[in-house]
């Protein structure tokens, strides 16, 4: 059992609404913690389309969506922020007024006077292929992820796909496995050309199998996968002999736990009241694409305004005692001095 | 009105009719077709509305883009003739396409 990690707030969700809310409750003296289940910090900013421009950020014209993300960890840096990756918010228990207990999938809790969810369209989640039956090997011998790769050395694995993930682990995977095939379902591959050629080379010189198919049902026992059925595009089928999948048909977005920590919804989105951007219940607020309001716009600007109004509630869960004055960056000395700019 | 006809992957067919300009996804989701999903409503980046076309028609309607075809990687059952149906235009030619859903959808 790790130790309970006590804080201000925690964010739910490290995109740039969640980012930019550490800023506003900075400068109020509040500190956060960030939970994210994606490997990285940005949400759908990094994970969807690093790449793309934005147009609409107030003040600058033309950003890569990995380039706003870039510059708002700069912005937020004075505050150290602390990231929890690769976890989601499992369960959510109200133990004081307010005091939340909050437990993430890695077992990891954390105790917060106030819980802020920035979870956008929901959490991540690898696709499950549409492979029948496939539920009762999940965990055991189909695996969405790799956590610990020593887990596969010896084993004969079948990674399916052709994107970067798929990829990516055909090629770390190959030295530990007994065996180890790919398969896709056509020629050309959605993965980095430079990953392609390295797994060609692997396939070259004998020490992978790249099979072109798709599985269409699995054979085993107790969880225990021993073959995949695939049909080649001629439609011929044969069987492929392995102790572990790994299928990698990218990700989609579930909205996940948030329905089960007793936070009113309505049609997946939480209601939150636009004077302070809390729900329902006190302490917990909703910021971004996954509140709902009266005129509410999906857009980043709005959540950045949102997370400024909830920090100023936030102060008075953290702050009971303290009054607020309200202060501009640009002329407050203590402001700055937070900032480090003084 | 160019008439399109559904085939479900237990065999039943329904002929509907559909607007040119609007896709074949649109058309079935518009007419209750079953076995097609399209989760999100249109933009490509889901493969639930996957349909086989009809040996007759694959020349009329074409192949699929290669940002579509990476989208079929996502499929079930992708065969030569598989297509999203919300990247078909319904247009004058097509009066008489017949497709075919698979029996489930990604």
């Amino acid at each position: 059992m790790t130790d309970v990690i006590k804080t201000d707030v925690m964010i739910v969700g490290a995109g740039p609404v969640g980012l930019f809310a550490v800023f506003e409750l900075g400068l109020l003296d509040i500190k956060a913690h960030l939970v994210d289940i994606l490997d990285k910090i940005g949400g759908q900013c990094a994970e969807l389309y690093p790449e793309k421009p934005i147009y609409d950020i107030p003040g600058l014209p033309k950003i890569s969506a990995q380039g706003l993300v870039d510059n708002l960890m700069e912005q937020i840096k004075p505050f150290s922020p602390q990231f929890h990756l690769n976890e989601m918010v499992e369960k959510v228990e109200r133990i004081g007024d307010p005091l939340f207990r909050v437990t993430t999938n890695a077992g990891q809790v954390f105790e917060c006077k106030v819980l802020v969810i920035a979870a956008g369209g929901g959490s991540f989640q690898p696709k499950r292929p549409p492979i029948p039956g496939i539920e009762v090997y999940e965990a055991k011998s189909v695996h969405y992820a790799v956590r610990q790769m020593e887990q596969f050395r010896g084993k004969r694995i079948l990674v399916a796909g052709g994107g970067d993930s798929a990829l990516d682990w055909t090629l770390n995977l190959a030295p530990l496995a007994s065996h180890l095939t790919l398969l896709h379902r056509r020629q050309d591959f959605r993965a980095a050309p430079d990953s392609v050629n390295k797994m060609m080379t692997l396939v070259g010189e004998g020490k992978i199998d790249l099979v072109l198919g798709q599985v269409t049902s699995l054979e085993g026992q107790d969880g225990q996968v021993s073959a995949a059925i695939v049909k080649r595009t001629d439609g011929s089928i044969f069987n492929i002999a392995c102790d572990a999948i790994l299928p990698f048909f990218g990700l989609t977005m579930k909205l996940g736990p948030v329905a089960d920590w007793g936070i009113a919804m309505r049609d997946e989105l939480i209601p939150v009241d636009t004077g302070t951007f809390e729900t329902n219940v006190p302490g917990i607020f909703a910021i971004g694409d996954i509140n709902t309001y009266p005129g509410k716009l999906k857009l980043i600007l709005s959540g950045f305004h949102e997370g400024a109004l909830m920090a100023q509630k936030a102060h008075r869960y953290v702050y009971p005692d303290k009054r607020l004055t309200f202060q501009y960056t640009t002329s407050s000395t203590s402001l700055q001095k937070k900032l480090g700019v003084d | 009105m160019p008439q399109i006809t559904f085939t479900d992957s237990q065999g039943n067919s329904r002929t509907v009719e559909g607007d040119i300009g609007a896709t074949v996804m649109e058309t079935a989701i518009k007419n209750n077709v079953p076995e097609i999903e399209a989760e999100c409503g249109g933009a490509c980046s889901c493969a639930t509305c996957h349909v086989y076309v009809d040996e007759d028609w694959r020349e009329k309607v074409g192949g699929p883009s290669p940002m579509e075809e990476d989208m079929l990687d996502f499929g079930y059952d992708v065969r030569p003739n598989s297509r999203l149906s919300c990247q078909i235009k319904i247009t004058a030619d097509l009066d008489g396409l017949k497709v075919a859903t698979p029996d489930r959808q990604a």
